[in-house]
């Protein structure tokens, strides 16, 4: 038996880069780089890290981002090839590694157009700019009289043509311009447009390669038997019967809470790790149960929080007070292909194939773990089964490493779903403190929310300025143009291990305030549309809309509202429903993208059974459309499952759930039809990956109200 | 360790591995046919389907020792030449996002299509229930078996 350590990496981690550049305002310029990686030579034209032009006319695009579903290797290279004016069908794409040319690779926060959409079109037109002048150059014409377009340059006046690759070794010899001229978005020919994504046809015929699938020579299997109790150690363990599994190579300690059984197949390493006997210390947090968790929120609820957003004076507002509490649960992000990665350790160098949102918090923390020079560390991404945030976390990269160390053999760490389950991370549980003054009328003049949850950075050790969580500025916004509002979040503490999981707490706050509104709005009789419209109406004295500042975002309330308006319609909101059908709606804004959503149900047997949900999405401008209509109802129907039934409890300090029987997604029975609409937009792209999921559950409870008079003020639905 | 010769994609495979291996993992590691994915390792999820002599089986719960002498068709063998109708069908309708799932999907709808070759949307739901999508693709793999089976005038799996 041989022992490692795994160093519990410490800092900011990428997640938290791209949520405090945004939060300090830097959002937009986050990986704003384009670094000349000196690359250009005879053979290939490279003004940037972003794209290769080689003499055989073929046009690489380097994408920096993660692919997880979201569309990114398609929706990124369009960009640059817009500014570029290539034919789309030239283009080959190229996944970067872990790498310092891209400024953050991180891929979370619906960021990666928003922050990606400067660099990316300045890189296509820069590259253009200067095949322009090579083939004015060659041709001996004035710059002004040559066009790019379809992949080469014109000269109209005497009808000649050559193409890109034609120009690539001449470009390659030209000054790379600085100031570079973008197109304008009357003028796109490839944004904007429904073009197929690269990595279907691979994925329909089992070709993809996720980081589950990557194979090389001599690679061996294993699997971790960890502590099953949050915050537990390794005592001791007997691997005599899991030394008897034909093909099972090595057994040893991995960090302090950990053993890896390695062998030369998963149901090797599988038997292996059955058969082991391993006895573990629970730990502080033995005794843990969710019944402590929800009774320490109540118990932080009487701190004071730190203030997320003041207007006017919500103490002083005399009228008749409406408050509700609202709580929500942990839950697990359990995308569909476990944790895994492959780690190759050789002597001093490692190189990984990792499904990961963060190559280059693996590189840093697997140097760290392996005690080597991060430029030692080669990571390369492959495709991922979904991520929704748990592939934010470097865990699984880090045992590859270790083990790969120890067991001096290649090695794939592959996680089983219980692994996944419960050694995960989770959406933090919440309480939500939620009071409304309202006048006469029914209107409120004075709304407070106190969210009372513990934090994700926080916990590890970047709680963010003044006590705020930094996710909290991009997630927890409230639109609505009310004279007194205090929202206020007050940190609290978990043993739990927490994560980013889909829209973060843009889950947790849309379905505290919407569903307050719902219930402002029906105790004073009034439409929940009217009522929000009324809320987000332009000042009548002023005859200007009231935009909400809130951090470094400015929040339009007339996007809001025509977002609103566009379900609405789409919905037929004013339309009479069929007996038994039943409908709610609600808003939300975040990752600077607004939606709203009509949910139609029926009740079956107490239980909600959605047909339909209608989406309107304020983007900016739409990259892909067709996309959009992918990642939008996505959104949707992760939400569902979310509101339904994603409920992570805990016993003994043990997570209960392990697998897709008790923790069960939304399948093909229960998925609605989700339609989606878009607000035509010129405005730079924003999120799409995330924004649809906040709004879901309080339209569901709304329209479950409508059909049962039954106010549901706890997720999940089904608890 | 035992001896088990069975047919996979119309090819006689003879292997050695323990009896009780699940078929996926004998798929995957031993003949590296890693298009058949690992999700749950317990039958609740579709995504290691293939089918048995026609038939969609979870290779994650199904013993090696139980396909001796039998025929599985894996996605890498289901589109005899070229697409199968579904293939095509599901990039038509741009299903994929992670794409996980899919091969998974494809299978099941294969064997659907085979026994009912003009599926209602009941038959449908209740052929691809055990299938699960955490990209919430399911409305697009309504339409694409759809869409493959209005294509259709011979039904099926193309072994």
């Amino acid at each position: 038996m041989s022992t490692m350590t795994t160093p519990k990496s410490a800092g900011l981690s990428r997640r938290e880069f791209v949520a405090a550049g945004i939060a300090a305002g830097a959002g937009l310029v986050v990986g704003f780089y384009l670094p000349h990686r000196g690359r250009t030579s005879k053979q290939v034209f490279s003004p940037n890290a972003y794209v290769r032009i080689t003499p055989d006319n073929k046009i690489t695009i380097v994408v920096a981002r993660s692919e997880m579903g979201q569309g990114i290797r398609t929706a990124l290279p369009m960009i640059l090839a817009e500014e570029l004016e290539a034919d789309w069908k030239q283009i080959e794409i190229e996944q970067a590694g872990a790498s310092n040319l891209y400024g953050d690779q991180t891929t979370g926060g619906s960021a990666s157009v928003r922050t990606t959409w400067d660099p990316m079109r300045k890189a296509g037109a820069t590259a253009r700019e200067m095949l322009i002048s090579a083939a004015a150059l060659t041709w001996g014409v004035a710059r002004s009289s040559c066009t790019a377009q379809n992949g080469s340059v014109l000269h109209a006046a005497s009808k000649r043509q050559l193409s890109y690759g034609d120009l690539a070794e001449k470009a390659g010899t030209l000054p790379i311009p600085t100031d570079v001229p973008l197109k304008q978005s009357k003028d796109y020919k490839i944004v904007g447009q429904r073009l197929p994504r690269v990595d279907t046809p691979s994925k329909v015929k089992g070709e993809a390669v996720f980081g589950i699938d990557f194979r090389m020579p001599g690679m061996k299997y294993a699997m971790l038997s960890r502590c099953p109790t949050i915050g537990g150690k390794l005592l001791n363990f007997d691997d005599k019967e899991s030394k008897n599994i034909s093909g099972v190579s090595y057994i040893g300690k991995v960090g302090d809470s950990a053993v890896a059984v390695v062998a030369d197949s998963v149901w090797g390493a599988m038997e292996g790790r059955r058969l082991l006997n391993v006895n573990w210390d629970d730990g502080p947090n033995k005794d843990l149960n969710t019944a402590m968790v929800k009774e320490s929120l109540k118990q932080a609820a009487a701190k004071k929080g730190a203030s997320l957003y003041s207007a006017g004076d919500v103490s002083k507002v005399a009228g008749r007070k409406v408050s509700a509490e609202y709580e929500l649960p942990f839950m697990a992000h359990a995308p569909m292909e476990p944790g895994n990665c492959t780690a190759y350790f050789q002597g001093a160098t490692c190189e990984l194939w990792a499904p990961t949102q963060v190559p280059q918090d693996c590189r840093d923390s697997v140097a760290q773990a392996l005690g080597i020079d991060p430029d030692q560390v080669k990571v390369n991404v492959t495709l991922m089964g979904g991520g929704f945030g748990r592939r934010l976390e470097h865990d699984y990269a880090v045992e590859a490493a270790l083990v790969s160390k120890t067991a001096q053999a290649p090695v794939k760490v592959l996680w089983t779903r219980e692994d996944d389950m419960r050694s995960s991370t989770y959406r933090p549980a919440s309480l939500h403190q939620l009071s409304a003054v309202v006048d006469g009328a029914g209107w409120p003049v004075a709304f407070t929310h106190r969210l009372i949850a513990p934090s994700i950075s926080g916990q590890r050790g970047q709680p963010g300025p003044n006590g705020i969580d930094p996710d909290l500025p991009d997630e927890a916004a409230f639109v609505y143009g009310l004279p007194n509002i205090s929202l206020e979040y007050v940190q609290t503490e978990t043993p739990v291990p927490l994560g980013w999981m889909r829209s973060v707490y843009a889950l947790q706050v849309a379905f505290a305030n919407e569903s307050f509104i719902d219930e402002l709005a029906l105790a004073a009789g009034k439409d929940p549309l009217e009522y929000r419209l009324h809320m987000l109406a332009q000042n009548q004295n002023q005859n200007k809309d009231q935009d909400i500042s809130f951090f470094t975002t400015t929040w339009h309330t007339a996007r809001m509202r025509a977002v609103l308006q566009l379900a609405a319609d789409k919905a037929g909101w004013t339309k009479p429903l069929p007996a038994g059908r039943f409908r709610g709606i609600a808003c939300f804004a975040c990752f600077s993208s607004y939606v709203a959503e009509v949910v139609e149900i029926s009740m079956e047997n107490d239980t909600p059974r959605v047909h339909r949900v209608v989406a309107a999405v304020d983007c900016g401008q739409v990259v892909n459309p067709s996309i959009l209509e992918q990642q939008i109802p996505g959104g949707v129907v992760y939400a569902l499952g979310n509101a339904l039934r994603a409920k992570i409890t805990i016993e003994k300090g043990r997570i209960v759930q392990g697998n897709f029987d008790n923790y069960a997604p939304v399948r093909m029975e229960e998925s609605p039809v989700v339609e989606v609409y878009t607000v035509p937009s010129t405005e730079p792209p924003t999120g799409i990956g995330e924004p649809s999921v906040p709004p879901l559950a309080p339209a569901l409870c709304s329209a479950i109200y409508a059909a049962t008079k039954k106010r549901i003020r706890a997720l999940p639905i089904l608890s | 360790m035992a001896d088990i010769t069975l047919r996979v994609n119309g090819s006689d495979t003879k292997v050695s591995v323990p009896p009780e291996t699940p078929l996926l993992w004998l798929l995957r590691d031993t003949l590296a046919l890693t298009g058949t994915k690992f999700g749950c390792g317990a039958g609740l999820c579709g995504a290691c389907t293939v089918h048995l002599d026609g038939a969609a089986i979870r290779s994650c719960s199904t013993p090696v020792s139980q396909v001796a002498g039998k025929s599985i068709t894996t996605i890498e063998g289901l589109g005899a030449n070229g697409l199968h109708v579904l293939q095509q069908a599901w990039i038509t309708e741009e299903v994929p996002q992670c794409g996980y799932c899919q091969t998974g999907q494809i299978m099941t709808a294969a064997a659907l299509l085979a026994k009912t070759p003009n599926p209602s949307d009941e038959e449908i739901t209740r052929a691809m229930n055990g299938n699960l999508c955490r990209c919430g693709t399911y409305e697009r793999i309504r339409k694409a078996i759809h869409r493959a089976a209005g294509g259709t005038t011979t039904a099926g799996s193309a072994r």
